[in-house]
């Protein structure tokens, strides 16, 4: 670009910096407007979607397809080694569950006494395709192939691989953003399953390459929870379903006031190879209004 | 600045936003992924000029917060600012040189990192800054930088095409 063709452009000519103001006051107002409401957020994101959604479908098979290819890359031997590790795995899930088999006998007949329902079978789910990961390193969301129009809403719990992954925050007609319980910033209540006392789980970027989560806020009355011992979504959660499986205590310890202890929990989910998950359509709100 | 270049600009932007969400979040090193959006709008900033460079990155920030924001806005700002500061470097730009152009790449990926880590971490009180430039900002720029070794030839290349393309019309019309 010559400067003889810049003065010819006679319709482009406010100066930088005015233009520069006026974009800034543009993007103030649009976050003051979309912070507490969501009025321009379905037209723009809505004209969005129909845009880039219908690529991001076949372009994330293509990213699916490259990601696989470097998973090949790992070496023999560590496959080898997890191997034998699965095989002793496999060994002690088949004694596991013999045991467990006879309890769910013993459970069922008694469930059948006290007439009281398998409440996480129940659950109404829909399956979707994860279709975009996330958009910097920062926070962990994604983005999946259906949203209101096959009955998805926000505040939907979303769980794979047998554990809760996260929730629903934003829903388009053909789209919609789930945020992890990982990302930075997010919050569920969950309880410890064995003695029943109530934590905080909360993400954090710090702990996020160790593929851990911390938990605090553990107040313990009789039992002492272990490590090992499963921790799933509590009862007094305003957002997420009871009874949903978040993952095991990996280190567990007091805090400075002595009243309440933390830790660190392993997930179940495997939140690095997310590529299909399955959104529960059932509300805690709804359900609880029933 | 033609019309077709114009929808040349405004499709590379989609592709490069489905580039960073749908391809490269699979071939992430260690969890990080290179931050595209950043790269494009550095580049169209000091090869455009500061006007192009607001505007090219207003609608690639707003792009980013449409699909990821919780509100709408603030990668829109920061974006903006970015382009606007790639855009005073619009005189120093040639294209034969490459070295301007990573430098300013890495800048602006910087600039962003520290000004999402300080309004979107420090003010919630995590103070361990060293952590997040060590373990986000800087892998994020070494695989942008990379990602720009690789990119920015094929922008330039689209660049001179059209050009070239203008110098002969304007040679057609004298």
């Amino acid at each position: 670009m010559s400067p003889i063709v810049k003065q010819k452009g006679e319709k482009f000519t406010i100066p930088g910096k005015y233009l520069l103001l006026i974009f800034t006051l543009i993007c103030l107002v649009l976050m003051m407007i979309t912070y507490g409401t969501t009025v321009f957020d379905k037209a723009m994101s809505g004209a969005a979607g129909a845009v880039v959604v219908p690529f991001e479908k076949g372009v994330a098979r293509i990213g699916e397809w490259l990601g696989n290819r470097k998973e090949e890359f790992r070496t023999v031997e560590d496959l080898l080694e997890e191997n034998a590790e699965l095989k002793a795995q496999v060994d002690q899930l088949t004694e596991e569950n013999t045991i467990l088999n006879q309890e769910k006998y013993e459970l069922n007949q008694l469930r059948s006494l006290m007439q009281l329902s398998d409440e996480y079978d129940s659950y109404n789910k829909v399956g979707a395709r994860v279709i975009a990961g996330d958009s910097d390193n920062w926070f962990t969301s994604f983005i999946i192939d259906k949203g209101s129009n096959d009955g998805l809403d926000v505040d939907m719990n979303v769980i794979a691989g047998g554990g809760l992954v996260g929730i629903i925050t934003k829903v388009e007609p053909n789209w919609s953003r789930v945020k992890c319980i990982i990302s930075d910033g997010c919050n569920v209540s969950g309880q410890i399953l064995s003695t029943g006392d109530t934590l905080i789980v909360s993400g954090d970027l710090e702990l996020m390459e160790t593929g851990h989560i911390r938990f605090s806020r553990l107040s313990e009355t009789a039992q002492e929870a272990s490590v090992g011992d499963k921790i799933v979504t509590s009862q007094i959660s305003d957002k997420y379903l009871p009874g949903l499986l978040i993952g095991y205590v990996n280190s567990i310890d007091w805090d400075n006031n002595n009243l309440t202890k933390s830790g660190e929990l392993t997930p179940v989910v495997d939140f690095q190879h997310l590529s299909v998950v399955l959104v529960i359509t059932d509300r805690k709100q709804e359900i609880e209004e029933k | 600045m033609s019309v077709a270049r114009k929808i040349t600009i405004g499709i590379s932007i989609i592709v490069f936003f489905l580039l960073q969400v749908s391809v490269f979040s699979h071939l992430h090193l260690g969890g990080i992924v290179p931050n595209l959006m950043i790269l494009l709008v550095s580049v169209y900033g000091f090869i455009h000029g500061e006007r192009y460079g607001i505007v090219i990155g207003f609608f690639c920030g707003l792009l980013i917060d449409l699909f990821y924001g919780d509100f709408i806005g603030l990668n829109a700002l920061i974006c903006t600012f970015l382009g606007y500061l790639n855009g005073q470097f619009y005189g120093m730009f040639f294209a034969e040189d490459i070295r301007l152009p990573l430098w300013l790449i890495l800048g602006s990926d910087m600039t962003y990192g520290v000004t999402v880590y300080i309004l979107r971490f420090l003010l919630r009180g995590k103070l361990d800054f060293w952590y997040y430039l060590s373990r986000v900002i800087l892998p994020e720029m070494l695989y942008t930088i990379l990602a720009g070794i690789l990119i920015y030839p094929l922008i330039l290349r689209i660049y001179k095409a059209f050009e070239e393309a203008r110098d002969r019309s304007d040679i057609g019309r004298a």
